[in-house]
């Protein structure tokens, strides 16, 4: 059988989503840093208002460089559109607020992103939305929380910090069983790693700022729209659904079908809301996705070698990343991950806390920062920063000790991230 | 939306405006899916129409969309079927048919003359032959199905992108239609299509003004192949689209709009 007729995913990373300018000839991707756009006509103005008509208005809601950072999202995860945000909890929030409503009701599995965490417990619920965490691994766990107003299913397809794999078909599937969506973070793992969409997921939210992006230098987050899930036959989703007012009563799915969330989200979300992305930041996450493939080969690489070190140091009481033998997800990131379950590990050091802050502290290569995906190896110890808002029980059931420090690991030669790694572990124990 | 037909409703888009809205001296437009496809292919006609002075409807042909029943299993079955729509949104209508859709325009002009008052063939060839690994992967509701045809079906440039529609990848919406598609359904159309050798008998038999918008580079329905259906319409109107492939209607969404609008505006 022939293959089908499509540009393959490094050709994408590089040209999905912009033609060169037929005007200047630019071969990059210009920075259109302007708010507004002239109208032709008082009628295409009309027109584009009215969505009869695809086209730029006001920079909150699209921007050329932007939308070429959607296009070639979309184009990576194999979906139908993408809304690019001010940053991933933007995308996140974007997401639910575009679904959900007051009343709503969300199953999440329980390993998180802190941030994600602390979204849904404590900031959803002011708006009338809660949420029920679950085991990721169990698909009956989210079935059995659901109720009538559950409205989908979140996780991450790599938890943060013990990067469980999430079985995305078999979540998936769960959701559709009782007509929700299941929507995933795949930031640790990226499109050249794993595709949601393929595996069934309805719609996959990126923090840019990470292993997209890949230089540290940007906040962005995007919601891709995987196009499959049926919004009307479900018919928990008015605002898809039904007639929305707002736009003179259009009814998204009647008029965009499978690109009827991506429209909504614009629409309503970017234009009421307003976390968009600046464009001056979609370039630059754009010059990460240019080397994207290139970097997460080496991102992987570089991560085995660093899990070679931990697994014969003596300071290192366990080791936590889907490649290595002793993850409980370790045959389920073979089958999911073939090119490899992505460069963010953590580990347990011995001495506890106090070892850790010393690790911490001796670092000299590493970075000691709040982020992971960059191109530079960072560390953090997540208990004391980025999940200190929960509770000793919640960071117990996250899976999230006292002695877990988490690596982001870059792109610096692997002797050196080792050399650095082993003489703070050797440091941490003294 | 739902509109009752008979004993029966069908699902079609017509830019959000309620029918006893709609204005009956209004001329009527109503637009052809392909195969395996649905309404919403049209999205970037529909709903400008719709605003601007038309009634306008983007059917769902039946077990396509959101129109239940079962599936019509020939190309003149679905021609009566347009009748029967025309007669119910008030007719005669402007008919717009792609691909599939068009052989559909062609049969209702050729075989309901008092329904149709235009008819544009978009994407459209004296035949349609199905490259067999297509047929196939639609027998078995493969995706590969939908990715032949949405990476067949698009001209080089969208490949790369520039989505008039800030935000969509057009590739993937179209995968999207066609794999959303009842199962079964991709593999009937593509079979009527392959089969169906009355184009140039019924190109003899409309009366009706038609106009061929024709993408260069379309490898579904390549540009030679519309020739002899051009040689045997009765003065029809051709518009040929550079760089465009078989999914003119979003890869060259301006462009369609502006001629139909012309036609339209013309009879």
């Amino acid at each position: 059988m022939v293959e089908p007729d499509a540009h393959k995913f490094d050709t994408k990373s590089l040209h999905a989503g912009q033609r060169p300018d037929p005007v200047t000839g630019s071969r990059a991707v210009p920075i259109h840093q302007t708010t507004s756009y002239v109208f032709d006509s008082v009628d295409e103005a009309a027109a584009l208002y009215n969505l009869e008509v695809g086209g730029h208005i006001y920079s909150r809601i699209s921007n050329p460089t932007v939308a070429v950072l959607e296009e070639r999202i979309a184009a990576l995860e194999g979906g139908v559109g993408a809304v690019c945000t001010s940053s991933g909890m933007a995308a996140f929030h974007l997401a639910v607020a575009t679904l959900l409503n007051t009343g709503d009701h969300i199953v999440s599995s329980q390993n998180l992103y802190g941030g994600s965490h602390n979204m849904m417990t404590f900031t959803m619920p002011r708006f009338g939305i809660s949420t029920t965490f679950v085991d990721p691994h169990e698909p009956q766990s989210f079935l059995d929380a659901a109720n009538e107003n559950t409205k989908l299913f979140y996780a991450e397809v790599l938890g943060n910090p013990g990067i469980e794999v999430l079985d995305i078909e078999a979540i998936a599937d769960a959701a559709h069983s009782i007509g929700v969506p299941l929507v995933v973070d795949a930031t640790f793992a990226t499109p050249y790693l794993i595709r949601p969409i393929e595996h069934g997921a309805d719609v996959v939210i990126h923090s840019l700022t990470k292993f997209l992006g890949g230089h540290g230098i940007a906040i962005g987050g995007a919601v891709v729209d995987g196009g499959r899930f049926d919004w009307a036959a479900s018919g928990k989703f008015p605002t898809l659904s039904e007639p929305y007012d707002g736009y003179h009563g259009i009814v998204f799915t009647d008029e965009f079908g499978p690109q009827a969330l991506s429209m909504r989200a614009r629409a309503e979300g970017l234009k009421d809301f307003g976390a968009c992305m600046s464009p001056s930041n979609a370039f630059y996450l754009l010059q990460g996705i240019e080397t994207l493939p290139l970097r997460m080969q080496k991102h992987v690489s570089n991560t085995h070698s660093v899990l070679d070190l931990l697994d014969r140091h003596d300071a290192v009481e366990w080791i936590r990343h889907p490649d290595h033998p002793s993850h409980p997800d370790h045959e389920l990131a073979k089958r999911l991950y073939t090119k490899g379950s992505g460069a963010i590990l953590s580990f347990g050091i011995s001495g506890g806390r106090e070892a850790g802050k010393k690790f911490i502290e001796s670092v000299e290569l590493a970075s000691h920062l709040a982020n992971v995906g960059d191109a530079k190896t960072l560390v953090i110890h997540p208990a004391s920063t980025t999940h200190q808002q929960m509770s000793a029980e919640d960071l117990l059931t996250a899976g999230i000790g006292e002695d877990l420090i988490r690596i982001s690991v870059g792109l610096e030669d692997p002797a050196d991230i080792c050399a650095d790694l082993d003489r703070a572990l050797k440091a941490s124990q003294r | 939306m739902l509109i009752n037909l008979a004993d029966s409703y069908f699902s079609a888009a017509n830019g959000g405006i309620d029918l006893e809205e709609m204005n009956e001296n209004d001329p009527l437009v109503v637009l052809i899916h392909g195969a395996g496809m649905d309404r919403t292919v049209w999205f970037q006609q529909t709903r400008f129409l719709s605003h601007h002075g038309y009634r306008c409807f983007a059917v769902d042909l039946p077990a396509h969309g959101g129109t239940e029943g079962p599936p019509l299993e020939t190309i003149n079955e679905m021609a009566d079927w347009i009748s029967s729509i025309i007669e119910r949104l008030g007719g005669p209508a402007h008919i717009v048919g792609h691909s599939m859709g068009s052989f559909i325009a062609l049969a209702t002009a050729a075989n309901h003359p008092d329904s149709v008052l235009s008819a544009t063939l978009i994407a459209v060839a004296e035949g349609m032959p199905v490259h067999p690994d297509l047929q196939t992967a639609a027998d078995e509701n493969l995706p590969k199905g939908a990715s032949f045809i949405a990476g067949w079906g698009h001209g080089p440039d969208q490949h790369i992108g520039g989505n008039p529609t800030p935000g969509l990848w057009m590739i993937g919406g179209a995968t999207a239609v066609v794999e959303n598609s009842k199962p079964g359904i991709l593999s009937l159309d593509l079979s009527i299509c392959s089969s169906y050798d009355e184009t140039l008998l019924q190109a003899q038999s409309v009366k009706c003004p038609t106009t061929l918008i024709l993408g260069s580079r379309d490898k579904m329905t390549p540009r030679r192949a519309a020739q002899p259906l051009i040689d045997a319409l009765p003065n029809p109107t051709v518009v040929d689209l550079e760089g465009v492939g078989h999914m003119s209607m979003t890869e060259a969404p301006e462009e369609v709009r502006q001629v139909l609008v012309s036609n339209f505006s013309n009879i």
